[in-house]
């Protein structure tokens, strides 16, 4: 089949599917400065057109990446589910497109399916989409993990805790974690980017916050999140580590760059898994991805920065995390350069993670030289809401004093709350009645100087 | 007035981070003042991305220094909203400005080192802190082959790589904006390179960084940064080698 199309008096052929999936990408900064975005609007449809010609056998069939020298794509075609790929086996992209938008695709057979879908597949298919579609789909597709509490269930969205300071300081770091404790926040994971890379600094925090998760029976998990070498470290050390993060990318090489490879995420999983220090479930490990990582990296092939972000959900896939969050306008301008492109970034990451299988959560976020603000946060924040995401950040006044950037607040996530009806996990909602922070529908109540969580944590840090 | 925005009661707290904790609430929104506050912040910090920077003003000041003229440069970046989206032209000289360089350096020595000032990603930093940390820093390098200041518009640190190269310099070192926070938008970061050409990787320079009067001020940078180049000039090599050493961080250059 050829890979040609024509729009208006003209037409245009392409070389490759990557060439294709590249040039059928909505416009982003990251694949012009690659060199490989549409050179126009119209052949930017062309390559739509072709796309939604294309068999979805033929993206499992032919590599975008050579099977032989990227583990990544060995991953992704050695654990294809062919059963599972059956019911859209026959379908183009095209149809792939109008299959998951049907009434009669519900959450059963899109929970079935996502076995049989590679990654390629379901960037392809976002490219055909509207913002609109990514979230009517998206929101049909339900990701349920659990740890000590459940994440993802209906009508619920959960919240990253996320204390950090530019010393790692306790008393900085526990302030923080007391006022998002009193928001209701930290369902979702407490989790500190650490400044220091150092063994004892790091410990020091994974201490406090196990003990204070102990200490006031608080059902989350804890994170540091640090390079996943370091936690493997900790855990033979015999510290009290709940979660284990790492950053992942879409190729072998963009991986060696974060200085890791699918072992050592193995390693690191039965590691974590080996304390047994979930109570729920054993969903230990917590992803973090972004679009332009791979490019970053010089280690993208060729291959437009949407695909290579939807292959690192196929690594994420792989280890069965509690949360795999995109963290989408932190790489900077270079790659998504304003709002709309971010806005338009964080529905695709959502959507393709969630068909692939994956619990997706949202760093809903930007750096002072993007050409974003708030606004567009407040609409990104609206917008995955509605399509169902399972988690965002939680950040104090949105703005992190340790990483230099801009993520949602105490405050937003109340907001979105209220604005469309979502409950925290049911446990952290039945602890914060209990503490007395919450009311029977989840609202906060006024915090009263004697309320036992401030009263001890604020006594420990006068 | 009713129903006034509720102050959260452990204000006490906040003197404990930097971080904008209770901040109070009126409904799920901010208070104004607080909403306020990050507006203030925000604004600097987009204002500092996008002033240019007063060539004219750094090149008088580096003249009444007493070390000669400087020299203007400009990246193959011809706008901000493409130095923005494409850092690898910012790291690329104009190609009349490299043809420039390279004729004069034919006439010239060699150079123990160069420097660069340029706007980075805040030019507020490099107008306000390049001058007074030089002035600190170059009775420290009294005897070094110092080559003329080189002034750069829309640059990045390995702007200094062809810079340096084309110079002739043993060392090159780049002061330039880092990229602004909501708490400091005018950090001057200043970068390190033995043997300058066109390719180094990050790994291979030293960083100091968050250079500021209320962070790492002038004159404190400017005693490291003397210390580096006569390390980096005797032992013949920048970047991790180094920085183990002088126990210094080693941040990624924007």
């Amino acid at each position: 089949m050829s890979l040609a199309a024509a729009v208006g008096v003209r037409r245009y052929a392409f070389a490759d599917l990557r060439e294709v999936l590249a040039k059928a990408s909505p416009l982003r900064s990251g694949d012009a400065m690659a060199g490989i975005a549409a050179g126009s609007a119209a052949e930017r449809v062309a390559a739509c057109r072709v796309l939604a010609d294309l068999p979805l056998r033929r993206l499992r069939d032919e590599q975008l990446i050579a099977y032989e020298s990227d583990e990544v794509t060995r991953l992704i075609v050695d654990s294809h589910d062919g059963a599972a790929f059956a019911p859209v086996a026959g379908q183009t992209v095209g149809e792939f497109r109008e299959w998951l938008l049907a009434d009669s695709t519900g959450q059963a057979e899109l929970a079935a399916l996502a076995p049989g879908l590679t990654p390629e597949m379901v960037a392809a298919v976002s490219k055909l989409m509207r913002n609109q579609d990514l979230i009517a789909v998206a929101r049909k597709c339900r990701v349920v993990t659990a740890f000590r509490d459940t994440i993802g269930l209906p009508g619920r969205l959960a919240v990253r805790l996320q204390p950090n300071h530019p010393t790692d300081d306790a008393r900085g770091i526990a302030a923080a974690l007391l006022d998002g404790l009193m928001y209701g926040v930290g369902d979702a994971v407490i989790g500190i980017n650490p400044a220091s890379d150092s063994p004892a600094a790091l410990a020091a925090l994974w201490r406090m916050l196990d003990e204070l998760i102990a200490r006031f029976a608080i059902p989350t998990q804890s994170c540091v999140l640090t390079h996943v070498s370091s936690q493997i470290a900790a855990i033979e050390a015999g510290l009290p580590v709940d979660l284990v993060f790492q950053s992942v990318a879409g190729t072998e090489a963009a991986n060696a760059g974060f200085g890791i490879n699918l072992a050592m995420l193995q390693e690191a999983r039965e590691a974590a898994l080996s304390l047994q220090r979930g109570t729920l479930g054993e969903h230990v490990m917590y992803f973090e991805t972004g679009q332009g990582s791979a490019l970053s990296a010089n280690a993208h092939h060729g291959v437009d920065q949407q695909t290579c972000e939807a292959r690192a959900y196929a690594v994420a896939r792989q280890f069965k995390p509690l949360l795999v969050n995109s963290v989408v306008g932190f790489i900077g301008p270079e790659y998504l350069y304003d709002g709309k492109q971010i806005i338009r970034a964080g529905l695709e990451d959502h959507f393709c993670g969630k068909l692939l299988g994956l619990p997706m959560g949202c760093d809903i976020c930007y750096t002072n030289h993007a050409e974003a603000d708030q606004d567009d946060m407040d609409n990104l924040l609206v917008l995955l809401g509605t399509a169902g995401v399972n988690f965002i950040m939680g950040v104090p006044g949105a703005d992190d004093i340790m990483l230099n950037y801009q993520s949602t607040s105490f405050h937003d996530q109340l907001f979105v709350r209220q604005a469309l009806g979502l409950k925290r996990a049911p446990e952290f909602e039945s602890w914060l009645q209990a503490m007395g922070l919450a009311d029977s529908d989840g609202r906060l109540l006024p915090a009263a100087a004697d309320q036992r969580l401030l009263r001890d944590l604020t006594r420990g840090l006068a | 007035m009713s129903a006034p925005a509720r102050p959260d009661p452990w204000a006490q707290l906040r003197a404990l981070t930097g971080a904008r904790i209770a901040l109070g609430r009126c409904g799920s929104g901010q208070p104004t003042a607080a909403q306020l506050d990050f507006a203030a912040a925000h604004a600097l910090a987009r204002d500092a991305v996008h002033q240019p920077l007063d060539t004219d003003a750094l090149a008088e000041a580096w003249a009444a220094l007493g070390h000669g003229p400087a020299r203007r440069v400009h990246s193959r970046a011809d706008s901000r909203a493409t130095y923005l989206q494409r850092p690898d032209l910012g790291r690329r000289l104009a190609e009349a400005d490299a043809a420039r360089l390279a004729a004069d350096a034919a006439t010239a020595g060699e150079h123990d080192l160069a420097i660069v000032v340029g706007d980075g990603l805040a030019a507020p930093a490099a107008q306000n802190h390049a001058l007074p940390l030089l002035a600190a820093l170059l009775p420290r390098l009294a005897g070094r082959r110092l080559a003329p200041l080189v002034i750069a518009e829309q640059a990045r640190v390995a702007l200094g790589d062809e810079i340096g190269a084309a110079l002739r310099a043993r060392l090159v070192l780049v002061l330039l904006g880092e990229r602004p926070g909501l708490s400091a938008p005018d950090s001057l970061g200043a970068y390190l390179t033995y043997a300058p050409r066109v390719g180094r990787r990050d790994a291979e320079r030293n960083c100091l960084s968050n250079i500021r009067p209320a962070g790492l001020p002038p004159a404190a940078a400017a005693g490291k940064l003397a210390w580096l180049v006569d390390q980096a000039l005797s032992r013949q090599l920048t970047g991790i080698g180094l920085k183990d050493e002088a126990d210094l961080p080693g941040l990624a250059a924007p």
